[in-house]
C-alpha cells in the first residue's frame, strides 16, 4: 500500500486504544458541569497530551507569523477599528450589503433567531424540491441546530469539510472553530470511519483515510441539490461575501449545485473591499500560524443558470449589541487563537464547554445564549488574560470573563455554596480582629488558615497538592516582636 | 518617602520570610517603611468570583489602612493587580484613586520607581528559572508577553541579572499560566493540578534547581504539586535573593 505510514499496523487486541473521551452531559438547562467532563479529559492522559500538543504547536506557529509581521500590532488596531466602527453602525452597512446584494442578482432573507433562519433555508429547498445538500463549515448553522433540524425534515445534510464531516459522522458537534475534530486521535478517526464508512479496521494511515472519505463523499457533492456556505466577511459597498477555507469544500459546496444558500451573521459585515486585507492577513496566521488560506472565494452574484440567496441572521446579535460590557465580543472573526493559547482549553477539550463555543471566546458569548445553563463555563478560567493579547481583532476577552462572574452574582446564578463562602470570607476579612483571631487559634496555622484562604476545600487543594508548610509564626507577629509598632 | 508595606493575607500566614525579606530590602535603600497592622486582604478571593459586593467592606478597610502613603509596596503582583485594576467597590473618591495608582507590586517598584542599579549584598550562585504571574505579566506589564510582537524586557530578570553568580534557565512555555488562579485552584481543581503539573515538568526540563517568582502564591500552588510530585526544585521569593538571603 502506497503512501502508509509504517507505525500503524498494530493489530487490534495487542495495542491498548485509549477511547475518546466525550463531552459534558447535556440535560436540558441545567448548568453545564465543564469541570466534570475536562477531569475525564485529563484521565485521557494520550488524548490529553496530543489535544495540548497540537494547539500549542498551533499558537506557536502564529507567533511566528506574527514575528515575521512588523505591523502585526498596528493591523491588530486596525482590525479593531475596523469593527468597533461597523458594529457602531450597523444598521447602517446592513441596509447598504442588503441593497448592493440585491442589485446583483442575490435573495437576501432576514432572519430574527434560529428559528427563523432554518426555516427560511428549508422554505428555500422545498420550493426547489431540494432533498440533499452539501454545505461547508459554519459556526453560525451550528448555533441554529441547522443539521438536526433538517434531518428531521427529510432533508440530507452532508458536511463538505473534513473535519466537520468526521464531526457529523459521529454524531458529535466541533470541538474548535476552526479544526473540529482536533479532539481525535487518528486512531479515533478510524474507528469512526471503520463504523460509518466500513473502513479496514485498526488501520489509522491518515492519507488511506481521508481518501476513503473523499471516495464516499464526492458522489454525494456531485449528485446534490442545493450547497450551503457561511460566510467570514460580507462586504457592504459590494454585496459579495468571502469564504475562508483550506479545502476548497465552500467553493465545492456553493458552485456545483445550482442553488447556492450564504448563512451570515449580522456582525460579519465589514464596510469596504479596502477593509478586507486587514482581516484576511490576520485571520488565518492567527488561527494556524499560516499566512493565508488556500481559499478565499468571493461570492457576489448568481452563476448563469444559478440562483443564490444569502440570510441574513440575528440570533441574539442585536441583544448582544446593547450589552455595554459584552458587546466587543461581535468584533469575533472566528479564528480560534483564544482556545489554542488557552491553558484550560488545551486541556480540556472543547467538548467540556457543553455548547457552540467552546474555550475563551466561548465562556463570553454562551452566558449571552442562556446564563442559567452556562453560569459555570466563566469559572474555567484562571483569567491570565493570554487570550486577549492573541486576539487579533482585541476583543478584552479576560475582562469579559471578569464581568460574567459579575453578572452570575447579580443574576442570582451563583451557585450557593460558593456565596456563602465568599459571604464569610467577605466577612472575616473585613474585620482585622476577627481575621486575627482566626489565625493563632490552633498551634499551626495551617489548622486554621484554610478554612478562610482555601474556603473549607482543603481536601480539594490536597488531593494533587501538598498543603503549604506551616510557618512558626506570623509575619504579622514577627513584625511586632521586630519593629517598633507604628500605624 | 513613606512607603506602606502590605503583606498578603497567605505571605502573612504561610510565608512570613517572603514579608521579612521586602521589609528589610525596603529599609536597606534607606525608606521609611510602615506596616500597618490592621491589614487583612485585598478584596481579590471576593471580586475574582465576581462577588463585588461580599467584597466592599474590604476594601474599605484596605483603604482605611493604606491612604497617605507615598508608596504601597506588596511582594505580590496579583494583588496589586486588583488593586490598581478591579479595586471597585468602594467608592472611586480622589483618595482611593491616588492609592491604587501608587501601590506597586515590588518588582516595579524596585525597576521603576527606585530604578536599583546594584544589589551588592546578594549573591545566588544557583540555577534560576523566572516564573511571573499572570497578573503582574499581563496586567502589571513587568514583563514582555509571548503574544504580542514587542521588544523583550522582563523587569524581574533585569533585577536579578544584578545579583551576581546567578544562571538563568529558560522553560519552553515561559508565559503559560500554573493553573493557581486565585480560587480557581479549589473550584476547578482537576484543570489547576494539571497545569501545575505541566508547569513543574518544564521548570524541571530547563534544568533550574530553583524557580522564583515575585508571587508566593503561584509558587505556593506549583511547590505543592512538584513535592507531590517528588521533583527536586526549590522555590524561593524574589525578595529573598535581591535581599541577600541565604539560599
Amino acid at each position: 500500500m502506497k503512501g502508509r505510514s509504517e507505525t500503524v499496523a498494530v493489530s487490534p487486541g495487542v495495542r491498548r486504544i485509549e477511547p475518546q473521551p466525550k463531552g459534558a452531559k447535556i440535560r436540558g438547562r441545567r448548568p453545564v458541569d465543564q469541570l466534570e467532563a475536562a477531569n475525564r479529559f485529563i484521565a485521557a492522559t494520550e488524548h490529553e497530551r496530543m489535544h495540548d500538543a497540537r494547539l500549542w504547536d498551533l499558537r506557536q506557529k502564529r507567533d511566528a507569523e506574527m514575528h515575521a509581521m512588523p505591523e502585526w500590532e498596528e493591523l491588530r488596531q486596525m482590525a479593531s477599528d475596523i469593527k468597533e466602527h461597523t458594529l457602531t453602525h450597523l444598521a447602517h452597512y446592513l441596509e447598504e450589503f442588503e441593497r448592493n446584494a440585491k442589485a446583483n442578482g442575490v435573495h437576501v432573507h432576514w432572519a430574527r433567531d434560529a428559528e427563523e433562519h432554518n426555516r427560511i433555508v428549508l422554505d428555500i429547498l422545498n420550493s426547489h424540491g431540494a432533498k440533499t445538500l452539501i454545505k461547508s463549515k459554519s459556526m453560525l448553522t451550528e448555533e441554529c441546530g441547522f443539521r438536526e433540524f433538517m434531518a428531521g425534515n427529510g432533508i440530507s445534510v452532508t458536511e463538505t469539510d473534513l473535519g466537520e464531516r468526521i464531526q457529523q459522522l459521529d454524531d458529535e458537534s466541533p470541538s474548535h472553530v476552526v479544526v473540529p475534530a482536533v479532539h481525535k486521535t487518528r486512531a479515533d478517526v478510524a474507528a469512526v470511519f471503520e463504523r460509518t464508512l466500513n473502513t479496514v479496521p485498526g488501520d489509522d494511515d491518515p492519507v488511506y483515510l481521508s481518501e476513503q472519505q473523499r471516495q464516499t463523499t464526492r458522489p454525494l457533492i456531485l449528485q446534490a441539490d442545493a450547497g450551503m456556505t457561511g460566510c467570514n466577511y460580507a462586504v457592504a459597498e459590494t454585496g459579495a461575501i468571502v469564504v475562508c477555507t483550506n479545502e476548497g469544500n465552500a467553493d465545492l459546496s456553493a458552485n456545483t449545485p445550482p442553488l447556492h444558500i450564504a448563512s451570515v451573521g449580522i456582525e460579519k459585515i465589514i464596510p469596504r473591499m479596502e477593509d478586507l486585507p486587514v482581516f484576511v492577513r490576520l485571520l488565518s496566521r492567527s488561527a494556524l500560524g499560516s499566512p493565508i488560506t488556500q481559499y478565499t472565494s468571493h461570492f457576489r452574484r448568481p452563476r448563469a443558470g444559478g440562483e443564490m440567496h444569502i440570510v441574513l441572521v440575528d440570533n441574539g446579535r442585536s441583544k448582544r449589541l446593547a450589552l455595554e460590557k459584552f458587546w466587543p465580543s461581535l468584533k469575533c472573526i472566528r479564528c480560534g487563537a483564544c482556545m489554542n493559547t488557552c491553558p484550560v482549553f488545551r486541556r480540556s477539550g472543547g467538548l467540556s464547554y457543553g455548547a457552540t463555543y467552546a474555550g475563551p471566546i466561548g465562556v463570553i458569548l454562551n452566558p449571552t445564549f442562556d446564563l442559567h445553563k452556562y453560569r459555570n463555563l466563566p469559572f474555567a478560567s484562571t483569567m491570565n488574560g493570554s487570550c486577549t493579547n492573541v486576539c487579533p481583532v482585541k476583543i478584552n476577552i479576560h475582562e469579559q470573563i471578569y464581568g460574567w462572574r459579575q453578572e452570575i452574582e447579580k443574576q442570582h446564578e451563583m451557585p450557593l455554596v460558593k456565596k456563602t463562602m465568599m459571604k464569610a470570607a467577605g466577612t472575616l476579612l473585613a474585620n482585622p480582629t476577627l481575621y486575627r483571631a482566626a489565625l493563632p487559634m490552633a498551634d499551626s496555622a495551617l489548622k486554621h488558615l484554610p478554612r478562610f484562604m482555601l474556603y473549607n476545600h482543603l481536601n480539594t487543594w490536597g488531593r494533587q497538592r501538598e498543603v503549604p508548610e506551616p510557618s512558626k509564626q506570623t509575619f504579622h507577629q514577627w513584625y511586632k516582636e521586630n519593629r517598633k509598632p507604628r500605624a | 518617602m513613606k512607603i506602606g508595606l502590605f503583606v498578603p493575607c497567605y505571605v502573612d500566614a504561610l510565608h512570613p520570610e517572603v514579608g521579612i525579606a521586602t521589609l528589610e530590602l525596603l529599609e536597606r535603600f534607606g525608606l521609611d517603611v510602615v506596616y500597618p497592622p490592621n491589614q487583612t486582604c485585598c478584596g481579590q478571593p471576593m471580586s475574582n468570583t465576581g462577588c463585588e459586593e461580599e467584597a466592599r467592606a474590604t476594601e474599605a478597610l484596605f483603604v482605611k489602612n493604606f491612604s497617605g502613603f507615598d508608596y504601597v509596596v506588596a511582594p505580590s503582583g496579583s494583588c496589586v493587580r486588583q488593586v490598581r485594576d478591579y479595586l471597585t467597590a468602594v467608592e472611586q473618591t480622589p483618595e482611593v484613586l491616588h492609592l491604587r495608582k501608587t501601590t506597586f507590586e515590588l518588582v516595579e517598584f524596585l525597576h521603576d520607581v527606585l530604578k536599583v542599579d546594584a544589589f551588592p549584598w546578594a549573591e545566588f550562585p544557583h540555577r534560576v528559572a523566572i516564573h511571573n504571574n499572570c497578573g503582574a505579566l499581563r496586567g502589571l506589564r513587568i514583563a514582555s508577553m509571548s503574544e504580542r510582537r514587542e521588544p523583550f524586557f522582563s523587569k524581574p530578570k533585569a533585577l536579578l541579572s544584578k545579583v551576581s553568580g546567578i544562571e538563568f534557565c529558560d522553560l519552553e512555555r515561559p508565559d503559560e499560566c500554573c493553573g493557581f488562579g486565585g480560587t480557581f485552584s479549589v473550584f476547578e481543581e482537576g484543570i489547576s493540578a494539571k497545569m501545575g503539573q505541566d508547569k513543574v515538568e518544564d521548570q524541571i526540563g530547563s534544568g533550574a534547581e530553583y524557580v522564583t517568582s515575585s508571587d508566593s502564591s503561584c509558587m505556593m500552588h506549583q511547590e505543592g504539586c512538584a513535592r507531590r510530585m517528588g521533583a527536586d526544585l526549590k522555590y524561593i521569593h524574589i525578595a529573598q535573593i535581591l535581599n541577600g538571603n541565604a539560599a
